[in-house]
């Protein structure tokens, strides 16, 4: 892909961010990702490696998990888009982050946000995961810190809490 | 009543609620009015003289600010150890990627095109790009040898070892560079104004190096530069030296501009410009006697430098040191040398030349059991250091660690024996073989030798009228709990709850200089000056008469209320005290090398498809005695990361070099592992304690990096006979050695590293 994301002028965009409509002016090829944290704000979502490896600009956009480095704003036209500071528009994210806090999930923090998004949207298709399950699920999201170990019984206790309620 | 035993609870990650939330503030999510963005011109080749700069003229060069060499106020150079290396080339460059220029434009989409608008033409030079190289010395790339730093270190005779071996086994051993590759990539905002001076807030593990870089580069007195901490998306080494080129580089444009200059490299730069760590080349010649005892040897440990002497006489030393492992040596002659090729400088990462030299010892000891004829078990039982005797360094072990104890406790949590039998038989028969290996070793905490008393390192701890503490450090938090654990020792030498007590963000103008947060001494040594200067708060209150032998949370409160209203401020310091009993000589390198060891035994569970020539780690045990465990979790985490890290140093992570540049830096070609590659890797520990640490601990953060990458090697060797010496152990590596078919010959990679 060779367009800059300046390119071409800019355009009105109008979509759901936790809940909220929000209506932002930008380049059709502006990254959600930038749009996100410098045009709203929303600095919790954070750029790791800007090719859609690392999986730590990750949100949900209409239900489905995606990397917000990857996509073109001008693509989330009204999309409903869900983020970390999202605790009141997913059911699943607090508990998530109550369980990442408890089992020591977030070590240098950078990759947890987009890890607990991808946990909320697996838990969202298996509310009762395997572990192979979770490594799978969350294979699209790296983790310098943890070894993914700790991750795996977050996840876990969300699920089984939520289970249980 | 008193709260006890916060120390040894997994009490929650103090910063982890705003981490979770995505709350935490990183350097990218600080904006500043007026903030400019900045941007790095480099290097394109290896080796030259730098001939002409030229600009086109097709950009708007008076939108943007330029700096260049001349642009700098004091001394060119990022001040470490010997100040070698320039901030800014401007005659000769010495490695790809080497900073040449620098640019700031208030709009970053402007950027790029900028760098791509500026020609720079150099006269090219002979380069040197390995070790073997460096060591011809056909081409002089650095003073008069090609060598940063030697070490040699003797203990006993080993000349009269020879004669008297049943066996001399030799072997050579390959490791290669490493990317930290912690998520967030290197970053900082500076300002400048000419009343305050300079302040950066940036990404960093040592605000007080940026601190005396800064100073050195911007020739200001102390007072007129701040650095300050933010939060930081991991480091493990890859910040402790590089954030003084980057915080140097934001600050020069801040200088020149007046605004605040914002600079966050992208994962591509960050990859290809920025440290890792060194490869190594270790060789090990032993005397051996007809039982397997080693009655002496020949170690040579040379590592890659890259272009700049930065920080490698210090990895050199901690790899020098530990390259004899946990093995009792009655004579060696251990000679090392750090050496220069026109690569990025290699830098600190986790480990820090230890997990080299250990790479070499644990799969050296699997060939002398081969050749002595015993198990890999039986070789290393029969070597193990003891209680009273001495190191390579002739530091005489004074701990009452049993490491047969810990060998046992780990065969055993691995199901070793039965595996080891079960394998065999299976892998009669079809493409898919399993293996099982061992490590044992050790890593030292805190500084080398001298290193703690040099430091001097200051701690604060302070109260305030509402009767919350306060901890003042430079040791910063990057992940490995830092803030956490520097509140529960606070907490529970004031008997106060956890929750009473915070750490101050690391700011120069607000903590003293408690050392760099590095060499496993955070929890050890600064964990010890807390401990201090929190009874120290104690003692005053107690002294003034306000507060009681015991009290409650609610006492303690009404005390300092009392003690500030009438006294002021209540702040209490711990400085660091060399224990007299250590004795260190920086010139023969011998004596007490570390005040503490950890020690460990890891086993490796691996399956080899000679289909697909993958490997795969399937059970991973990892145990270590590591003095107190101060908060299981956090420990736990540690161990689990490190393990990890050190499998992709095993099994995935190759550098790919042409003519001194990283030609894979992305993370779509550079492969770390994921949550589907990893085993289950399991935990334990035990705690003999420490006399040198807050409430008994020692180092664990960079443990873990040692014996996984070992332990691996020789579970594939378990697996398939064949004796590879080289790391990364790539599927073509496997598939090479499998195809030429000579499993009884020792096998290196087909490039160590080098393309």
């Amino acid at each position: 892909m060779n367009v800059s994301p300046a390119a071409g002028a800019k355009c009105q965009v109008s979509f759901t961010v936790n809940g909220e409509a929000q209506n932002v002016l930008a380049y059709p090829m502006q990254r959600l990702l930038d749009v996100l944290r410098n045009e709203l704000g929303l600095t919790g979502t954070k750029e790791g490696c800007g090719e859609g490896e690392c999986g730590s600009c990750s949100v949900l956009l209409d239900g489905m998990l995606v990397n917000s480095c990857l996509v073109p704003v001008a693509q989330t036209s009204g999309a409903s888009i869900v983020t970390i500071e999202g605790m009141s528009a997913h059911a699943l994210i607090k508990p998530l982050q109550e369980a990442f806090l408890q089992c020591g999930g977030a070590q240098c923090g950078i990759c947890t946000p987009g890890m607990i998004l991808a946990s909320a949207h697996l838990l969202e298709k298996k509310p009762e995961p395997t572990l192979s399950d979770i490594r799978e699920g969350l294979a699209g999201n790296l983790c310098r810190c943890t070894g993914y170990m700790q991750i795996f019984e977050a996840v876990t206790r969300a699920a089984r809490r939520r289970v249980a309620k | 009543m008193m709260v006890r035993q916060i120390v040894g609870a997994s009490v929650p990650r103090k910063e982890g609620w705003d981490k979770v939330t995505g709350v935490a503030r990183y350097v990218d999510d600080m904006v500043l009015p007026g903030m400019l963005y900045g941007v790095t011109v480099r290097s394109t080749i290896a080796r030259g003289k730098i001939k002409k700069v030229s600009f086109d003229a097709a950009v708007a060069w008076n939108e943007y600010v330029v700096v260049s060499a001349k642009d700098i106020p004091g001394k060119n150079c990022i001040a470490l150890i010997l100040d070698d290396q320039p901030c800014l080339a401007s005659e000769a460059v010495n490695h790809p990627e080497e900073p040449i220029l620098l640019l700031a434009h208030p709009d970053r989409h402007k950027l790029r095109k900028a760098v791509e608008a500026v020609a720079i033409e150099y006269e090219p030079l002979p380069a040197v790009h390995t070790i073997e190289e460096s060591e011809q010395q056909s081409t002089i790339i650095w003073g008069g040898e090609n060598t940063f730093k030697s070490y040699l270190v003797e203990k006993g005779d080993v000349r009269a070892v020879w004669k008297q071996a049943a066996h001399i086994v030799e072997g050579e051993y390959f490791t290669g560079a490493q990317e930290q590759l912690y998520i967030e990539n290197n970053g900082v905002i500076a300002a400048f104004d000419p009343q305050n001076g300079v302040t950066v807030w940036g990404s960093l593990q040592c605000p007080y190096y940026v601190h005396k870089a800064l100073m050195t580069l911007c020739a200001l007195p102390e007072e007129k530069v701040r650095v300050v901490q933010m939060e930081t998306g991991g480091a493990f080494g890859g910040k402790e030296e590089y954030p003084s080129m980057i915080a140097c580089h934001a600050a020069l444009l801040a200088m020149k501009s007046g605004r605040p200059v914002k600079m966050i490299y992208d994962r591509m730069e960050d990859m290809v410009a920025t440290t890792k760590r060194h490869p190594s080349r270790t060789r090990h010649r032993t005397a051996v006697s007809k039982d397997g005892k080693i009655l002496g040897g020949e170690i040579e440990f040379t590592i890659d430098g890259g272009a700049y002497a930065t920080l490698s006489s210090v990895v050199l030393s901690r790899g020098t040191i530990h390259s004899g492992g946990p093995y009792y040596w009655p004579s060696v002659r251990i000679r090392t040398k750090a050496v220069a090729t026109n690569t990025p400088p290699h830098g600190a990462f986790r480990g820090f030349g230890a997990p080299q030299s250990l790479f070499a010892m644990e799969r050296h000891m699997d060939r002398i059991a081969q050749v002595v004829g015993v198990s890999p078990v039986e070789i290393r039982r029969r070597n193990f250091l003891k209680p009273g005797q001495t190191t390579t360094t002739e530091q005489v072990i004074r701990e009452e660690i049993d490491l047969n104890h810990l060998l046992d406790r780990a065969l055993d949590l691995s199901d070793y024996a039965a595996k080891k039998t079960r394998f065999a038989e299976e892998n009669k028969v079809g493409m898919r073989k399993k293996g099982i290996g061992i490590s044992a070793f050790l890593h030292g905490a805190g500084f080398t030798g001298s290193g703690e008393r040099y430091l001097n390192s200051l701690v604060g701890v302070e109260a305030v009228a509402d009767g919350s503490v306060r901890v003042l450090v430079s040791s910063a938090e990057f992940g490995q709990g830092t803030n956490t654990v520097l509140c529960q020792v606070a907490a529970e030498a004031l008997g106060l709850p956890y929750e009473n007590v915070s750490i101050a963000q690391p700011d120069t103008t607000v903590v003293p200089n408690s050392g760099p947060t590095v060499a496993s001494r955070t929890a050890m040594i600064v964990g010890k000056l807390v401990q201090s200067a929190a009874k120290g708060i104690k003692q005053t209150l107690t002294k003034t008469g306000l507060l009681g032998d015991n009290y409650t949370p609610e006492q303690f409160r009404t005390a300092c209320r009392e003690y500030v209203a009438s006294h002021g401020a209540l702040k209490s310091h711990a400085r660091y005290e060399a224990p007299a009993d250590v004795y260190w000589d920086d010139e023969k390198y011998r004596g007490e090398a570390y005040v503490a060891f950890a020690w460990a035994v890891y086993v490796a569970e691996v399956t080899v498809d000679l289909t697909t020539y993958s490997v795969t780690v399937d059970d991973f045990v990892a145990l270590q005695e590591v003095g107190k465990v101060i908060n299981p979790v956090l420990a736990a985490g540690q161990i689990t990361g490190g393990v990890a890290q050190a499998i992709g140093f095993a099994l995935y992570e190759k550098v790919v070099w042409q003519n001194g540049r990283m030609i894979n830096n992305q993370m779509t070609n550079y492969i770390m592992p994921t949550s589907a590659d990893l085993p289950p890797i399991r935990v334990f520990f035990e705690e003999l304690g420490n006399v040198h640490g807050a409430h008994g601990a020692k180092g664990i953060g960079e443990l873990p990096m040692d014996g996984p990458a070992p332990a691996i090697v020789n579970a594939v060797e378990d697996a398939t006979g064949i004796r590879f010496c080289s790391i990364p152990l790539l599927p073509e590596d496997l598939f090479e050695a499998v195809r030429r078919g000579s499993p009884e010959q020792d096998v290196f990679s087909s490039t160590q590293g080098t393309a």
